[in-house]
């Protein structure tokens, strides 16, 4: 990839051009975009108006009645979602969500600033929506919806990693993300998706989750993590899949099926609930519990999703286990039982193991892994040996979807501490609430786009960046299957020398289980620390 | 341009004032017709404003959340910025509407080379803010000595306190000046940061200019062209008690300053100042985070089309079989 040198891609212009924004045209910049969907994964979905298109040509191929069709759906959505329509109403362009946000700070792009952003649609809607907008226009900060506006729309809502930084910042809690998820909606009613989420939904659609693993990989997926588990550990688990009548059914991101680390902790996961002799199952058809619908329309997002609590029930479980994942958990968290009514064929959460009742969870009947985890510390049911992770100096990095979208804090802090005697914060104002994206988030996290990801993942790098110096801090630890693709190469190319891990990873690594042979590696197969002469 | 603009809009509505009464003595439109068509205009604006976003649905509960969630009974929730209760509702948009809270957590990154990134405090924007608009409202609270007789307590104590450090003749009000100082301070910003230059339009200087003008013109009217009080009086008097009348000798530069607050009035429904208040009904502020505890309704949820596991069986039975997978049909 030819991606400028750090330094050259730090030296970065956070003044705004001198020609107005409405003046300013939208350049296209290479590395900064994703390419554009491919026809056929919209009609696997049925979106509407599937065709061939290219972002970098100049003819979008954009059906006859584009504006109406825009314009409607705007309209309607303003009658459906009172944040949409209040948030673009109420902005009083203050700019404190200005430099808020990762992409602005990474870029300088004076676009990429969450009200400028938002503007950009806040606009078309003045002069279609508004009496003002109509009678004044561009006084009145209206515009009419051409060509160019469109795909500026389209350029800058896929530079918006959904995160919700910005909102937390704003005197009126205005979220840019949910300006641009309706945006992308907007999009989608013309067949203006990227390729990267287009793609994963209909893989999605088709097999249940977005890398289109079909039942029997899945199964030779887990078949190698057995193995591997049992070099490890000279345990030999036995996770089941599509079990009627199991107590639980866990739901993973698919990335954890699939690439390294994600994998590592999907082979954590399935020691540690060895260990416990927990009454699980996977499913292959439940088998995704990111949701890119979500990155698409809520409509698509509702109709990816509610194949996990249909399959709960198909496999009368009693309650639902929840993995390490990010966007999964923000729509778990915010939309699962809305979008599916009462669950009242599952049971009220309790730990089989602690007997813990999850009252926090008493509706949805969905448990977070780390609240699964945190509770069997608490209650002193794992035997665990931190010291095996003191080659590892860790910190964590909040996944936005995890800290703005639930509040989940100090349960994988928690968690963290227990298993390792090495770990550092980084500084305040980009941890927690305050998180800074991994840069890649909703669907970004394509390859074409990798200038984009850098940038955005800048303020994130550079935080572990100053841990790493300060504290010799050698290992990120997340639990989003998102930032466990995306941050491993921002790691390498901002802050070299550091790794990404996911939680349950660090867990398999300190827990003692019953049984087990004498380890001398860790879930990667790296030596443990004391070990490294040993064969 | 919107600066520009702006400038002169207001500018124009000083001199449509002036002429007004002035020149045409229109006295009677300035000083009663005028004002209580504005006050109409700005109440039912208001309201339609409210209702209008009041009657769009809620479909999913989506607070953001800046800090621990209830969750295990040995962990602490933070009962405030993350609420599971109404009472917390309550107490984060009361510390959102009266201190802007979210405003106080501002911070400025700052960019040096290395490529170093640092994130500092800053809290101007907040203390400005918070100086304008509780000035705003202590004027505008002040003011109700006009409507009111006798004047009642809490007026007076007030200005006597607000009139403190006494200054000249008539009382010099700290508010005043601290009003005065945040607009100049909130409009220099607008002006000076280029991030702000560069995102605000007309809507946003103009009424900055118009309640700039507003301040200066009552203080001038205090301070500096001498107004007749009890003419003032008899006229705030008898528009509250709905018998307006016009006393004479009252100075053009009440009529400016009053004509001013009526355009403010009839702009404020059709501005971004609703979001005085859309605030309270933000959903990402005013809901509780209990969406896996209680179930949330979408009105207008509808049914979709689904994949469902049968389909996908059949898609996939073979290799399933194959793989020692359960089925449901052999
Ligand atoms: S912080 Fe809120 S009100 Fe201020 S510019 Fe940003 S979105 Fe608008
Ligand atoms: S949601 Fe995140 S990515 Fe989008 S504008 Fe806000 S801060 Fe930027």
């Amino acid at each position: 990839m030819a991606n400028p040198k750090p330094e050259e891609l730090a030296k970065i212009d956070l003044a705004p051009p001198k020609t107005g924004w409405m003046e300013t045209p939208t350049v296209f910049r290479k590395g900064m975009f994703c390419y554009g969907n491919k026809a056929k994964s919209l009609e696997t979905v049925g979106f509407p108006n599937p065709r061939q298109w290219s972002v970098s040509e100049e003819d979008w191929h954009l059906p006859e009645n584009w504006q109406e069709i825009f314009i409607e759906g705007l309209r309607e959505r303003v009658s459906k979602y009172r944040s949409f329509r209040l948030f673009l109403d109420i902005c009083v362009r203050c700019g404190a969500c200005a430099d808020k946000c990762h992409y602005f700070i990474g870029s300088g792009d004076a676009k990429n600033m969450p009200v400028l952003r938002a503007e950009l649609l806040r606009s078309v809607y003045r002069k279609y929506c508004t009496s003002s907008g109509k009678m004044l226009g561009k006084i009145a900060g209206a515009r009419e919806l051409t060509v160019d506006v469109l795909k500026e729309i389209w350029y800058y809502a896929y530079q918006c990693s959904e995160c919700r930084r910005c909102s937390l910042f704003c005197p009126y809690g205005i979220d840019t993300a949910e300006i641009t998820i309706l945006a992308r909606e907007l999009l989608n009613l013309l067949g203006l998706n990227i390729d990267w989420i287009a793609g994963p939904v209909a893989n999605c659609w088709l097999t249940g989750n977005h890398l289109g693993l079909q039942p029997h990989t899945i199964k030779d997926a887990f078949d190698m993590f057995i193995d591997d588990v049992e070099t490890i550990s000279g345990i030999r688990v036995n996770p089941s899949f599509n079990r009627k009548g199991a107590e639980i059914l866990f739901v993973i991101p698919s990335g954890s099926m699939f690439a390294d680390p994600g994998t590592f902790t999907a082979m954590g996961e399935i020691l540690l609930f060895h260990e416990l002799g927990l009454d699980y199952t996977f499913s292959t058809f439940a088998s995704e519990g990111g949701d890119f619908g979500f990155f698409t329309s809520n409509e698509m997002a509702k109709r990816l999703h509610s194949k996990i609590y249909d399959e709960a029930k198909r496999l009368k479980v009693k309650w639902i286990l929840g993995g390490e994942c990010g966007h999964m958990w923000r729509v778990w968290h915010q939309y699962h039982n809305t979008w599916y009514g009462p669950v009242d064929f599952l049971e009220e959460p309790v730990s089989p193991i602690t007997g813990t009742k999850f009252e926090n969870a008493k509706s949805n009947k969905t448990i977070h892994i780390c609240e699964f985890t945190a509770d069997l510390i608490k209650h002193g049911k794992l035997n665990l040996d931190p010291g095996r992770n003191d080659n590892l100096i860790v910190t964590y990095h909040d996944s936005c979807n995890t800290s703005r979208g639930m509040g989940l804090l100090e349960e994988p802090r928690y968690i963290l501490k227990s298993v390792c005697n090495n770990f550092h914060e980084m500084p305040e104002n980009t941890i927690r609430e305050q998180t800074f994206c991994c840069g890649s988030g909703s669907g970004l996290n394509a390859s074409e786009n990798m200038e984009l990801r850098l940038r955005g993942g800048l303020p994130r790098a550079n935080a572990v960046k100053h841990v790493a110096k300060k504290y010799g801090v050698n290992m990120l630890a997340c639990v989003c299957a998102i930032d466990r693709a995306a941050l491993p190469p921002l790691m390498d190319y901002w802050v070299p020398g550091v790794r990404v891990t996911g939680l349950h990873e660090m867990v398999a690594n300190a827990l003692i289980c019953k049984g087990e042979k004498k380890r001398t590696t860790n879930m990667r197969g790296e030596p443990l620390p004391g070990m490294e002469g040993e064969e | 341009m919107g600066l520009i603009f702006s400038f002169f809009a207001v500018a124009a509505l000083v001199l449509v004032a002036i002429i007004g009464v002035k020149a045409a003595s229109l006295q009677y439109l300035f000083g009663v017709i005028i004002p209580y068509a504005a006050f109409l205009f700005f109440i039912l604006g208001i309201a339609y404003r409210v209702l209008q976003w009041a009657r769009v649905p809620v479909p999913f509960r989506i607070p953001t959340t800046a800090g621990q969630g209830k969750s295990l009974p040995w962990i602490k929730q933070n009962k405030i910025d993350n609420p599971s209760s109404s009472l917390g509702v309550v107490v984060r948009m009361a510390l959102e509407v009266l201190l802007f809270r979210s405003l106080f957590r501002n911070t400025k990154a700052e960019l040096r080379e290395g490529p170093k990134l640092s994130y500092g405090s800053t809290k101007w924007l907040w203390i400005a803010g918070l100086a304008f608009h509780w000035t705003f409202f202590l004027i505008l609270f002040r003011h109700f000595r006009l409507f009111l007789e006798p004047v009642p307590l809490p007026i007076e104590i007030m200005e006597a306190l607000d009139g403190f450090f006494q200054v000249g003749a008539p009382v010099l009000y700290i508010t005043d000046l601290i009003f005065l100082g945040a607009v100049t301070f909130l409009f220099l910003r607008r002006v000076i940061i280029p991030q702000v230059r560069y995102i605000s339009l007309a809507s946003d200087y103009f009424p900055l200019f118009l309640i700039g003008a507003i301040g200066a013109s009552g203080v001038i009217m205090r301070y500096f062209l001498k107004t007749d009080v009890v003419g003032v009086k008899e006229l705030t008097m008898g528009l509250i008690t709905f018998s307006p009348v016009v006393p004479a000798g009252i100075g053009t530069i009440f009529y400016i300053h009053l004509f001013l607050v009526s355009c403010l009035f009839v702009y404020f429904p059709l501005s971004k100042l609703m979001h005085m208040a859309g605030v309270f009904l933000s959903p990402t502020r005013n809901l509780v985070n209990n969406n896996r505890a209680e179930l949330h309704v979408n009105p207008w949820n509808y049914p979709v089309k689904i994949h469902t596991y049968a389909e996908y069986e059949d898609d996939f039975r073979e290799k399933m079989k194959a793989a020692g997978l359960p089925v449901e049909k052999e």
